[in-house]
């Protein structure tokens, strides 16, 4: 049986944890908050680059000026993950699932005889992925330094991305981030960028209902033109809100995970508390119990 | 026939102006366009400029750079790479843009140096108006 003295101990060190977790539990829930805004208040441009971008793509066809970006560079066969995760734990199982996400679809590719490259954003991912595919990285930045997340950021990780698709790098690029939808739920997910039109075909049918009353769109300058700017563009933005969806799945699970730890140390306390008053109790019974058959004794 | 033209300009951040407009001037990569409403579906790219708002009688600006113009029965929207509100502009930030933008010209060839010149122009432009 512990003593009284190393049981107070205990019970303080486990007070000041919960402290922490508690404290650490309400900054990711004014966090979240400012997360959920972010992403919310991106949407509408995401939306409308989309919904330009699939008007675009159906009125150029598949023509053979179409770029690449677009229509892909007719190979398959070197696939580049860009693995998103935070930069930092103690957030539950959040970075855990988008790794386990990423390591299906290597192996997935791998049995399929592809070549996987790996572009990796956030510390906690590259940690995880380095101890397994350390040969396939090819590229690590952390947004630590960041403090806050903005398009910029995406920006630089389009251009990059777009760049070593030009140079031939890979074929297909894959994003893989977790989509939030609440607190408790952070659903990993792979999404095809490039080339662009795979995620585009699946909106199609919503932007076609798009009514104008028979005029003909002018496009200043050509369509190419701008579908050509407008590409990377669109690449980027899906980076970005897969940033900003990231930084709110990563707050919310934060936060959970953080409630779960105070509840914890809540039942710790109790647990300890009731040991030490028992403990406490005995003593002061055995003490008793000496000084009556002391007493008795004379 | 309707004599207000739905405008929005949003950024990849955010919105940052939603509303009934009278007109919109713009600056885009072959000219000055002036939107209207029920103006013919137009697709524009916009260069580094200052977007302007006319509404109930009164002007507002905004800083953009690159961007598309999307003109639909709907209304106008904007899809700015980069939008600010004119008065959060000033000629130090310009200042160091265009430093920083001249001394990038030397890295670029071809096709994005001539965006990159069209860019610093956009902006010296700008930071003789502010």
């Amino acid at each position: 049986m512990a003593s009284l003295k190393e049981l107070k101990n205990r019970i303080s060190s486990v007070k000041n944890t919960q402290k922490i977790t508690r404290a650490m539990q309400m900054v990711a829930a004014a966090k979240l908050r400012k997360a959920q805004e972010a992403a919310e208040s991106a949407r509408p441009y995401a939306e409308r680059i989309r919904g330009v971008i699939s008007n675009l793509a159906s009125s150029m066809g598949e023509g053979g000026d179409a770029p690449k970006l677009l229509v892909g560079n007719g190979k398959q066969d070197t696939v580049l993950l860009v693995v998103a995760t935070a930069d930092r734990g103690l957030c539950g199982g959040f970075n855990t699932n988008i790794v386990r996400k990423a390591r299906e679809e290597i192996v997935a590719l791998e049995r399929a005889g592809k070549t996987v490259k790996l572009y990796l954003i956030g510390k906690k991912g590259y940690d995880q992925l380095n101890r397994l595919y350390h040969d396939h990285i090819v590229k690590y930045i952390s947004l630590k330094e960041e403090r806050t997340l903005h398009a910029g950021i995406a920006r630089n990780i389009g251009e990059d991305v777009t760049s070593m698709f030009e140079a031939g790098e890979f074929d297909v690029a894959k994003l893989v981030f977790a989509n939030f939808k609440n607190v408790m739920e952070q659903d990993p997910v792979a999404q095809t960028i490039i080339p662009a039109n795979a995620s585009i075909e699946v909106t199609e049918d919503e932007t076609s209902g798009l009514d104008l009353n028979g005029a003909i769109y002018t496009y200043e300058p050509d369509e190419a033109g701008i579908l050509r700017v407008l590409l990377p563009r669109s690449i980027n933005t899906q980076i970005f809100s897969a940033l900003l969806e990231n930084q709110a799945g990563e707050m919310g699970s934060k936060m959970a995970a953080m409630d779960n730890a105070t509840r914890n140390a809540g039942e710790m306390i109790d647990n300890l508390t009731m040991t030490f008053n028992r403990t406490r109790q005995a003593k002061i019974t055995s003490e008793l119990i000496e000084i009556i058959s002391g007493a008795e004794a004379l | 026939m309707s004599d207000t033209l739905t405008f929005s300009l949003v950024s990849p951040e955010r919105e940052l102006f939603s509303g009934q407009v009278d007109q919109v001037d713009l600056p885009g990569t072959e000219g000055n366009l002036g939107i209207l409403p029920d103006h013919a579906p137009l697709m524009a790219a916009i260069r580094t400029g200052a977007i302007t708002v006319y509404a109930d009688g009164k002007e507002e600006q905004f800083f953009v750079q690159g961007g598309f113009a999307d003109v639909t029965p709907a209304g106008l929207t904007v899809l700015a790479e980069r939008a600010t509100p004119m008065a959060d502009v000033n000629r130090d930030d310009l200042q160091s843009e265009i430093d920083r933008a001249r001394a990038n010209l030397e890295t670029l060839e071809d096709e994005g140096a001539l965006a990159a010149q069209q860019n610093i122009d956009g902006l010296e432009a700008l930071f003789n108006m502010v």
